[in-house]
């Protein structure tokens, strides 16, 4: 840490460090909450709180039982052998497996399509030349704006006209123009500072508009696609209130799923699919990180 | 060359519409790649928005399905006794809605109206096939208060397709056939006050979120790189934690068995029977709420207190200003920007918040989004949520068209 300079007085040294207490504890407030979920989702009890037992870390007070319960939930002979046919049944009917499966399969289906489309939208967007650009760019952005109850309410009555409501390419949609504006958001961001000559070269040297796209463009925005797909990505992931509307049973994700089990039963079994998600989110957090670095290294901007 | 002739390219054609007609190819190609995420977002996101808020304005249940009585009622001045031919029609409607099984939307509608008439029309409905002329004495007969005025003014009302009547319910207004709007009584306006509460809550979110976000930021700005990458992580990892996750965990910790309690009895501050109340009110919402957008204040504050020079607090302590003038003179004013940024968003996303409010809101936590998933899911008042929705997202495009005047959405960051 950078030392004090010699010329602060005694006042200005307390402050200094109860300004960083301060924001120790507002860090705290940040982080903690997340942490706490980590130990609870191990409690032997079906309860919220921490259990005399695991203060006194008993290793009776903590199990796994909440995690095996992710796979068993729902299942249709749960106490079968451990073998295929068990994992084969876990597959098929465990409620929280099928929440996951779906989670996965609508959040990289949108991620895709809304990833697809947000790059070249955003590419066009970052052309000069692009008519009404401002106009265009606050519609395409104000998904993420606008209150989700309302878009979700428009969308259960359009979708329904169209006989699309309930089913995964709705559900898929939806999710889609969610994550949009954050694809183009960072897509955007990395072409800011993308230097145009370096495709006016491409193409003085014979390389044809496509060419250049793949071989030039391409390789220098590829961090900012993927870090707005992984952005696109946990929004569906994450995405509730669309599903809420659009979803029927068969849709289920694991946010619908979290959602059923804090109003309705309440088990800790929320926690431990909770500390999974926080997992999750390290994993994808660290990949955006690595991502961020190995951009700012291509374009030439050193870390101080 | 002669000056008078324009210059030409290498086909003979003159450059400046050689350079038109390039320019123009770059503007179809700029266009060209814009277009298809266009229309997507346009056709699946813009429109049903739209169709929704039409519906605020427009429904048209009554004059569809009671067109022979809409006819007389269209003529009638709403103050006279009603006619014996009103009467007859209304016997008409019924018996044919009755036999179409479409009465319990009728009935739905004009009870959206006035309240405490649904049964009026079923069971009206049920006894209109045996009902013989003179039908205003038989209807009347059925139930008394097909006498009353009140309620066909009522019907007068609903058979206006195109209404301004639901916009008027969401500000806790009546409309009346002779005079006008009228504001309902204090105490029956519900609507008017979840919107003061909902701006409330917003409001005390965004400037808990300044005030526990500005020092964070200010901290991660001056500190160099190293640790300030690595305390970055604190605040990126709840950004990126699922939003049930983090309500969960505020149960966890807030309910009255949690931790925060747990720990209040422990230390001694109140006793085992009289815990605090922490979630499942208004209090729940607010701080999870703010734990779940600090992120969204931080960032923007960072990003622009990042670029603040710290030569220029030197040179205001050197020209001898104390630290908390220097702090208050020379280094706020720069941050305005990121104050407006972060709070514009953190407001924005506040006043639409749905999920949060539901889990943890209990009575007094709801917002206006839990109204309108209210009554598009469990009333079925349709019109009303769109009206409803049709006034909050006024409220959002407002600020959102502030935002973009004030900051840009082209400087919106992420991470």
């Amino acid at each position: 840490m950078a030392k004090l300079p010699p010329y602060t007085s005694t006042g200005e040294r307390i402050w200094h460090y109860s300004f960083r207490v301060i924001c120790g504890l507002i860090f705290l407030f940040l982080i903690l909450p997340i942490l706490v979920v980590l130990p609870l989702s191990f409690n032997v009890e079906p309860y919220f709180s921490f259990t005399p037992g695991m203060l006194a870390l008993d290793p009776e007070a903590f199990s796994l039982r909440w995690y095996k319960d992710i796979l068993r939930n729902g299942m249709a002979a749960p106490d079968a052998p451990l073998n295929l046919a068990w994992f084969a049944d876990t597959w098929n009917n465990a409620q929280w497996m099928r929440a996951i499966r779906n989670s996965f399969f609508i959040g990289i289906c949108a991620t895709l399509l809304s990833t697809a489309l947000g790059t070249l939208a955003a590419i066009g967007l970052s052309r000069s030349e692009m008519p009404y650009r401002r106009l265009i760019m606050s519609i395409l952005i104000s998904p993420m704006i606008v209150p989700l109850v309302i878009t979700a309410a428009g969308m259960f009555f359009f979708y329904s006209k169209i006989h699309l409501s309930q089913t995964y390419i709705g559900v898929i949609m939806a999710h889609a123009v969610l994550g949009t504006p954050f694809v183009i958001i960072t897509v955007t961001a990395t072409l800011v500072g993308f230097d145009k000559s370096l495709v006016r070269a491409s193409n003085s040297l014979g390389a044809g508009p496509i060419q250049t796209f793949f071989k030039i463009q391409m390789p220098l925005i590829i961090p900012g696609v993927i870090s707005g797909g992984l952005f696109a990505f946990i929004t569906s992931f994450d995405e509730v209130v669309a599903v809420l509307f659009l979803a029927s049973p068969e849709q289920r994700t694991i946010p619908r799923q979290m959602w059923s089990g804090i109003r309705e039963q309440i088990s800790p079994t929320i926690l431990a699919v909770a500390t999974l998600l926080v997992l999750l989110s390290i994993i994808l957090l660290t990949v955006i990180e690595l991502l961020r670095r190995r951009s700012q290294r291509l374009r030439g901007i050193t870390l101080s | 060359m002669d000056a008078a002739q324009p210059i030409t390219a290498a086909d003979g054609t003159p450059l400046k519409k050689k350079l038109a007609q390039a320019m123009f190819r770059s503007k179809l190609r700029a266009t060209g790649l814009v277009v298809p995420l266009l229309a997507f977002v346009l056709a699946s996101f813009v429109f049903p928005i739209l169709a929704l808020m039409w519906q605020g304005v427009y429904n048209n249940t009554f004059e569809r399905l009671m067109p022979n009585l809409t006819e007389e009622l269209r003529v009638w001045d709403g103050v006279s006794e009603p006619t014996e031919e009103m009467y007859a029609m209304l016997v008409a409607d019924l018996r044919q809605n009755r036999a179409d099984k479409t009465i319990g939307k009728v009935a739905s509608r004009v009870n959206q109206e006035l309240a405490g008439t649904r049964s009026l029309f079923t069971s009206t409905a049920r006894k209109a096939k045996k009902l013989e002329p003179p039908y205003k004495e038989s209807v009347i007969k059925t139930k008394k208060k097909w006498g009353e005025l009140k309620v066909w003014q009522a019907m007068k009302l609903t058979n206006q397709s195109l209404t301004p009547g639901f916009y008027a319910t969401s500000l806790d207004a009546v409309q009346t056939v002779d005079q006008g709007f009228m504001m309902k009584d204090e105490k029956r306006q519900i609507y008017t006050k979840l919107f003061v509460r909902t701006l409330m809550i917003s409001g005390s979110v965004m400037l808990l979120c300044l005030l526990l976000g500005y020092p964070v930021a200010y901290l991660l700005a001056t500190l160099p790189l190293r640790y300030s990458n690595l305390l970055m992580i604190m605040v990126l990892l709840p950004f990126w934690t699922s939003l049930l996750v983090r309500t969960t965990a505020w149960i966890a910790i807030l309910q009255s068995q949690g931790v925060v309690n747990d720990l209040l009895v422990w230390v001694g501050v109140t006793g085992d029977e009289s815990r605090f109340s922490l979630i499942y009110n208004m209090t729940g919402t607010i701080i999870a709420m703010t734990h779940i957008l600090l992120p969204f204040m931080i960032l923007p504050l960072y990003s622009v207190m990042k670029t603040i020079p710290p030569s220029y607090m030197r040179a205001a302590r050197s020209l001898g200003a104390t630290p908390t003038r220097a702090f208050i003179k020379v280094y706020m004013p720069q941050t305005v920007p990121g104050i407006g940024a972060g709070g514009l968003l953190v407001f924005i996303l506040a006043i639409g918040y749905y999920i949060t409010p539901a889990l943890v809101g209990g009575q007094d936590g709801q917002l206006i989004s839990n109204m309108i998933a209210y009554h598009m899911q469990k009333s079925l008042n349709w019109s009303l949520a769109a009206a409803l929705g049709g006034l909050l997202l006024g409220g959002v495009l407002v600020l959102y068209w502030a935002y973009d005047r004030v900051i840009g959405i082209d400087n919106m960051k992420l991470g």
